[in-house]
């Protein structure tokens, strides 16, 4: 197959204990079929390990934090373009999302495309409305609330029972066993993430996540079920098993139709003992053990990149049942000279 | 009663269920007892069978068997419509 030349950048280079997607995006890119891509890191932190695996990622620029304002990110975006020629931009962490989502019109200008969901889609998902999703589109979702200060958590803990989770805005997530340990999660989500923290009832099942891509009129281009073997201390997938629960994909594909979802996406389910799915988040991106996917058959970076090309995809039908994702960590040797490039610079 | 119809078993006594991504393994016996649930044998044929191979009484077998078949219904190995 002629395969198409693109040059691609991506975030979430952080292969750290709890992943950014990068990686994971990365590697299906450079396995596409359809594509020969180059890719740009898009980076924050100079330690991101993902800047310095050179096979996998070709150059790297940083970029300011998304705090700093999108006219500071769409002003460096600007440099980049002029030396990289970007075709598409993939922004895999949600911190980065809204920046994004907001400056996508000024992007396409550009010549740089994406293919994000849209502002409304975004903030509907978002844990702090995610009870309000679950009504709408009648999906089971723990109940929760958001909480702006402490002395809010006293005025709701009668809706709770204890232990419940405490969640982060972005990132997060604590159980916490009585109402000290709820104000003490309060403050170290709070002062790390901001406000709102969320309040969510605790649900006690194994845990199952999809990660899909829709093509933003209602087609589930992708959709791969996982069971997670093995969980970190932060609640992350270190290892997992693609299955085949024909009730979770139904379940997929309509939450694709009905909010005609644009672009990759995760949805995190537990399921009881009763055999109940409950929604416990939705991700608006792509998650870091998206790579399963690619080894059992769906390529979705690759369909997300097309599909923000304006390309055709083909929605993928199926996928192979019963193979695992074993994470691992892996030490590098960089020479100073390189930290020292990135970080006098912004650019390796 | 039936074993469902997407369980892969092994020879080595290795159960994979691709609808939960639960694995289980089982040890020889089982495998045997598995085999014939599989083939949509009764009990009363399973039992027959075990009790000519092996050197045990029909009140422990059953209630081992029973036993097994109970973990199997709780795993969704076995439909439970059955």
């Amino acid at each position: 197959m002629n395969r198409k030349k693109v040059t691609v950048g991506i975030s979430g280079l952080n292969a750290i204990d709890s992943p950014g997607p990068g990686m994971a995006v990365a590697m299906g890119l450079h396995e596409a079929r359809s594509l020969d891509v180059r890719i740009i890191g898009l980076a924050y932190e100079s330690l991101e390990p993902m800047i310095y695996i050179h096979d996998l990622v070709d150059k790297t620029y940083q970029l300011p934090y998304p705090s700093s304002g999108s006219d500071m990110i769409l002003s460096r975006l600007e440099y980049i373009q002029e030396m990289e020629h970007l075709d598409v931009i993939v922004p895999n962490f949600d911190a980065e999302l809204y920046s994004f989502m907001k400056i996508e019109p000024r992007l396409k200008r550009m010549g740089i495309r994406m293919f994000l969901p849209t502002m409304e889609q975004y903030e509907e998902r978002h844990k702090v409305n995610l009870s309000k999703f679950g009504e709408k589109y009648d999906m089971l979702v723990p109940h929760g609330k958001a909480v702006f200060e402490p002395k809010e958590v006293f005025d709701v803990k009668s809706e709770f029972t204890f232990p419940l989770l405490v969640k982060g805005k972005w990132y997060d997530a604590y159980i916490a066993y009585n109402i000290e340990q709820v104000l003490t999660c309060f403050n170290k989500i709070s002062a790390k993430w901001g406000l709102p923290v969320i309040l969510q009832k605790f649900v006690y099942g194994s845990e199952y996540n999809v990660t899909g891509l829709g093509d933003g009129t209602g087609t589930t281009v992708a959709a791969v079920a996982m069971r997670k073997q093995y969980i970190t201390d932060k609640g992350k997938a270190w290892a997992g098993i693609s299955i085949d629960d024909t009730y979770l994909l139904e379940l997929t594909r309509k939450f694709v139709c009905a909010t005609k979802w644009r672009g990759g996406f995760e949805l995190e389910m537990i399921k009881t003992q009763e055999n109940k799915y409950y929604l416990l988040e939705i991700n608006p991106r792509i998650p870091a053990w998206t790579y399963l996917a690619v080894g059992v058959g769906q390529n979705i970076p690759e369909a997300l990149v097309r599909l923000a090309l304006g390309m055709k995809v083909q929605p993928y039908e199926t996928y192979d049942v019963g193979k695992l994702f074993i994470r691992y960590s892996k030490d590098m040797i960089v020479d100073r000279e390189e930290f020292e490039k990135l970080s006098m610079t912004g650019e390796l | 009663m039936k074993l469902k119809e997407n369980i892969a078993i092994s020879d080595s006594g290795y159960l994979f269920n691709p609808s939960t991504g639960e694995s289980f393994i089982v040890n020889p016996l089982g495998m045997e007892v598995l085999q014939f649930v599989k083939k949509g044998k009764s009990f009363e044929e399973i039992s027959r069978e075990i009790l000519t191979r092996y050197n045990v009484d029909p009140i422990t077998f059953e209630k081992d068997y029973q036993d097994f078949i109970h973990q199997l219904r709780q795993y969704l190995l076995i439909g439970s419509d059955e």
